[in-house]
């Protein structure tokens, strides 16, 4: 069932690799802010669970000239063709048209895993324990109950902080409007980060800032010429970092983006 | 071969008797017997008088010009928009704040001035209408700007004199105004059940298809 997008907001987000330090804090909000399970093990990275994860690259370079780069990778909520949607035999998964956002509803999961492999960006995770948040270390205190926790057997991903655009509407209700302000709903690892490297709103909203940035020279997006149309955009006045950003043949040398400097 | 035919006519009389003998059986069991033991039911800890306290010539503290204003002067909106749902004891306290002088002269509340307001226990209230973890509902999108009427959906429980018992599901532990009284579905009244496909019912009825999306009632 394919859907295209209405009049409303469609959420996005904007990642500025220049910025980012890789200091992981939104990777530690987003599993504060969201009930993500720990494993006993954590160290198990096969089986752990992130929505949003840190990935470290390089240009492979020696020495004098190795630079590196951090790739904060959320679920890139695809507004075309979303993967994980098409695949879902269970229709678990949904792309709002309203809004945007990939949903996942988990009671409706029926954890064949059919998205993970579907999804192009490792942006779903498995649940191969029950939730677990060990007593006496202060991972209990966190707990938010506007997020539902999942079960064993269930496939979990980043929701763009669902409930927080919730949040926000209740309280633009109570004031008597129906149209949110910019800013009023950003997700947990934009309003964490340091650096001031994520910023979230609304891409079809000109005033917005994430829409301008979108379409900056520096923009991207991670495997883009699989015409998903993530609503995740990277920055970066990086070469190289575009290029680890698609698949290109070796013969395809030429810019990924017009090399103006923005 | 008269004696055939009318062992044949016999035979299916008995049949249909068997039939209907077992038929009615196990509706008897399926709608009656199986509801008594699959739900529990459990007296509120305090016998709560919506009737006295909405009836103007017996309680003039609760003010609000329509019933919906009436209700949502105890089950209030907080400022973030967020809706309280069961009072606590401290909007109960507003008006009954000495526990050694009752207000009306009912045996409930000189009970509830001793065992709560005295010792400043909250009163472990059962909420009827609990929905599971995985749903998000706002009342204000649907109270303010919906512009529904609180018995839509909850029945004429404001004038109750007498608060039901509560009836929970003793395999899922969810309460039986989820699934509604009657255990065949069948449905008469808004409030008589609360599913996912009487939300979507509304939704689609009012003209707002839109919010039939996955992400706009699950979390």
């Amino acid at each position: 069932m394919e859907e295209t997008h209405g009049k409303g907001p469609r959420y996005g987000m904007t990642i500025d690799l220049d910025k980012c330090t890789g200091c992981g804090t939104c990777m530690i909000a987003c599993a504060a802010e969201n009930n993500v399970t720990v494993l006993p093990d954590e160290s198990d990275k096969q089986r752990n669970i992130a929505w949003m994860l840190l990935y470290k690259i390089t240009n492979g370079k020696p020495f004098p000239h190795t630079e590196v780069s951090y790739f904060p990778r959320p679920c890139m909520h695809c507004e075309h063709h979303t993967p994980c949607v098409s695949v879902c035999p269970a229709t678990a998964t949904r792309m709002d048209p309203n809004t945007g956002i990939v949903s996942q509803i988990y009671t409706r999961c029926i954890g064949c895993r059919y998205c993970m492999a579907a999804c192009p960006y490792h942006a779903r995770n498995f649940n191969w324990y029950d939730a677990y948040f060990p007593k006496g270390k202060g991972l209990d205190k966190y707990l938010s109950p506007e997020v539902s926790p999942r079960m064993r057997g269930v496939v979990e991903k980043c929701t763009f902080c669902h409930h927080r655009l919730m949040r926000a509407k209740e309280k633009a209700y109570a004031e008597g409007r129906r149209e949110l302000e910019e800013g009023e709903y950003i997700t947990a690892c934009a309003e964490a980060c340091p650096a001031q490297a994520i910023t979230f709103g609304d891409l079809n909203n000109p005033n917005h800032k994430v829409s301008k940035l979108a379409k900056s020279p520096r923009a991207f997006r991670l495997l883009e010429r699989l015409g998903t149309e993530p609503k995740v955009y990277y920055l970066s006045s990086k070469e190289w970092v575009r290029k680890l950003a698609d698949n290109y043949r070796p013969e395809e040398l030429q810019p990924v983006i017009k090399t103006k400097t923005g | 071969m008269e004696k055939k035919t009318n062992s044949k006519n016999t035979s299916v009389v008995g049949g249909i008797l068997f039939f209907l003998a077992g038929f009615i059986g196990s509706l008897i069991v399926g709608w009656v017997i199986f509801p008594m033991v699959l739900y529990s039911k459990q007296p509120q800890p305090l016998n709560f008088s919506h009737a006295i306290h909405m009836d103007p010539e017996r309680v003039d503290g609760i003010e609000g010009d329509t019933e919906t204003e009436k209700c949502l002067f105890c089950h209030e909106f907080r400022e973030d928009g967020t809706f309280a749902g069961i009072p606590r004891l401290s909007k109960c306290t507003e008006c009954h704040d000495d526990p050694d002088s009752p207000l009306g002269e009912t045996e409930e509340e000189k009970t509830f001035l001793k065992t709560y307001v005295a010792s400043e226990k909250e009163i472990p209230w059962l909420s009827y209408y609990q929905q599971p973890d995985c749903v998000y509902f706002p009342h204000i999108a649907h109270v303010k700007m919906g512009e529904l009427e609180c018995k839509t959906c909850h029945g004429d429980h404001g004038h109750l004199a007498q608060l039901p018992p509560y009836e929970s599901n003793r395999i899922t532990g969810y309460s039986r105004n989820i699934w509604g009284k009657r255990i065949s579905g069948y449905k008469k009244h808004t409030w008589d059940r609360m599913k996912m496909d009487d939300c979507a019912e509304c939704h689609s009825k009012m003209g707002h298809e839109e919010n039939n999306a996955c992400f706009v009632c699950h979390k």
